[in-house]
């Protein structure tokens, strides 16, 4: 287990790092000026003096190099700089909002268990009856369909015509159904396949028909040895899709008028707010690079094969 | 047999799409830009077979339009990627050592951060236009490529047959020409064919935050960002685009599927 926590360690540092260079020199590679680009991209007529005299306020006078270690210096203080929009901490303006995602991302989660496991176990253990014929069909035509669609669709049939849920917004527990719905759809394909694959590759193990040879019923070896199985490949991709669910809040929010990340972060790039996209790519790295890591170590705590193999190497 | 039918099926149905891309400027009953305001909103008809949208555009062939718009971008996105994660994974696979360190780290890197929020992020920072998000799309899908790439080329290495090679003098750029990239290639290219209707459907997702493809260019993921004001009135303009990507992507993704059955029927 030490060098397993090692070796895993050092990677996620090298890669928080990498993403460092990333959120800074991305950001840079801006045409113009960020502080230029602000005024012109919202508008506002301003003289060269006070262009140059925010230049030199912020340091953007100095080399790259010395630009990108005050950068850094400050990140760690959790300082990056003021939003131009609201003229507020950065930080302030991501923590705020960043409540509100994560909590859509929480209840996606949920709604993608409730809806994946019970579907996905079914569909192995009755492999090739209708029922799973016809989830593979769904499940490969709803992967085909653009998240914002299905919510512009479920919007108008659940919102609009049977009037069963509000239109958008965001407090109320009716008003998370369909943004969470959406979102979560958009990788229940991805987890009905994974279940249903891995339950049925831990079906033709040696020991499930040791158990089934022992006369152990068959709804206790497929909670206790089968599904078991498929919790290690289960917590990875929970993890991995923690990205797939920030990214598509975006879109989520942009159409539910959700106060989150996503919407905020949308708007900061229109108005070309480069601090808030610097601080944003960082922060939401950061928490994906964590709780990656996190994963990591839950599964290897669980499996003893991963954390082994790695040793072993 | 019953495989072999989905892949006849998907691909007939893929090849029309491409030809509905190529031939789309003769295939649109009208301008796809041209505003008429008098006839805006309006339903089917035989001038406008799919109805107008809220300027008086024709919606079909703006449809067409928006065809031809995703499948050259995805195109030109295989391509790159397919040449970008070949030549990467080649050198870190091939040459090891240090370089393959160096280049296995950088992708560690860019795989930390979540696809699509580094493809808006990419896209925010150069601004909204169908140059920059190639780029965008390109930046943010070579890696996970070059990644399988590298680790299929260094299990090739320790094959008998590149050994052989090897002692025999065969000199290195040949052992890679000839027995190296005609196994990865086709099975990369196939990987990428799988991707298509990923890369269509991200596409018209910064499309439709406006960070995608640009006004007057018809696109899907815009026709929809365009529709939602008229949501209670006209849903037809919402769900229209919508079936059109939804179809779009469902033919990319059963072509892949049954192509990978019919070529590797081991691995389903």
């Amino acid at each position: 287990m030490g060098q397993f926590l090692t070796k895993r360690l050092l990677s996620m540092v090298l890669a928080l790092w990498g993403v460092t260079i990333i959120a800074f020199f991305l950001v840079r590679i801006m045409p113009g000026d960020p502080i230029e680009a602000y005024f012109q991209a919202n508008h506002i007529p301003v003289t060269e003096e006070v262009i140059q005299q925010l230049r030199e306020e912020q340091g953007l006078n100095e080399s790259l190099l010395t630009q990108y270690v005050n950068w850094l210096g400050n990140a760690v203080q959790l300082d990056f700089g003021e939003s131009f929009m609201t003229n507020n901490p950065v930080i302030e303006e991501l923590v705020m909002r960043f409540g509100v995602t994560i909590q859509l991302a929480l209840v996606s989660f949920v709604v993608i268990l409730i809806i994946c496991i019970p579907i996905g176990i079914l569909s192995a253990v009755k492999r090739d009856s209708w029922f799973d014929r016809l989830t593979r069909l769904t499940v490969f035509s709803v992967a085909s369909m653009p998240s914002f669609w299905l919510a512009f669709v479920l919007v108008y049939t659940m919102a609009l015509k049977l009037d069963l849920l509000p239109l958008m917004g965001w407090g109320t527990v009716d008003m998370m159904i369909l943004p969470a719905l959406t979102l979560a759809l958009g990788v229940v394909p991805y987890y009905v396949r994974m279940i249903r694959t891995s339950m049925i590759e831990q079906m033709e193990q040696p020991f499930v028909t040791f158990a089934r040879a022992r006369g152990i019923p068959e709804h206790i070896i497929v909670r206790r040895h089968i599904f078991k199985g498929t919790l290690t490949p289960l917590i990875t991709s929970l993890a991995m899709t923690l990205g797939v669910l920030l990214g598509g809040a975006a879109i989520i929010e942009m159409v539910f008028t959700i106060p989150g990340l996503g919407r905020f972060i949308v708007e900061a790039i229109t108005a070309r707010d480069y601090y808030v996209l610097q601080a944003f790519i960082f922060v939401i790295s950061f928490f994906y690079i964590v709780i990656n890591f996190m994963a990591d170590l839950v599964c290897a705590w669980i499996d003893p094969r991963i954390r082994l193999k790695e040793d072993a190497s | 047999m019953k495989k072999k039918w989905a892949l006849y099926v998907s691909s007939v149905l893929t090849g029309l799409l491409f030809l509905a891309a190529i031939f789309s400027p003769w295939i649109m009953p009208n301008d796809p830009h041209a505003p008429n305001m008098v006839m805006k909103l309006q339903g089917f008809s035989v001038q406008y077979p799919l109805g107008t949208d809220h300027l008086g555009r024709c919606v079909l062939s703006r449809l067409i339009e928006g065809t031809r718009v995703s499948l050259s971008i995805a195109f030109v996105v295989l391509i790159a990627t397919l040449t970008i994660s070949m030549i990467v994974g080649l050198i870190a696979g091939f040459v090891g050592g240090w370089i393959d360190i160096i280049l296995m780290r950088v992708c560690d890197i860019l795989l930390a951060i979540p696809n699509f929020i580094f493809a808006l992020v990419i896209v925010g920072a150069l601004g909204a236009g169908m140059k920059n998000l190639l780029i965008a799309l390109v930046l943010v899908t070579w890696v996970g490529f070059a990644r399988i790439i590298r680790n299929m080329v260094k299990s090739l290495k320790e094959t008998d047959y590149v050994i052989y090679a090897h002692v025999c003098g065969v000199a290195k750029w040949r052992i890679i020409t000839r027995h190296i990239v005609p196994f990865v290639f086709p099975q990369m290219l196939l990987l990428k064919l799988i991707s298509l209707g990923t890369t269509i459907l991200m596409i018209s997702e910064l499309s439709f935050l406006g960070l995608g493809v640009t006004a007057p260019i018809a696109e899907w993921g815009m026709m929809i960002s365009e529709s939602k004001t008229y949501l209670t009135t006209q849903p037809e303009l919402m769900l229209i685009p919508g079936i059109m990507i939804s179809l779009t992507v469902l033919i990319f993704n059963a072509f892949g599927d049954s192509l990978r059955d019919v070529l590797y029927p081991k691995t389903t």
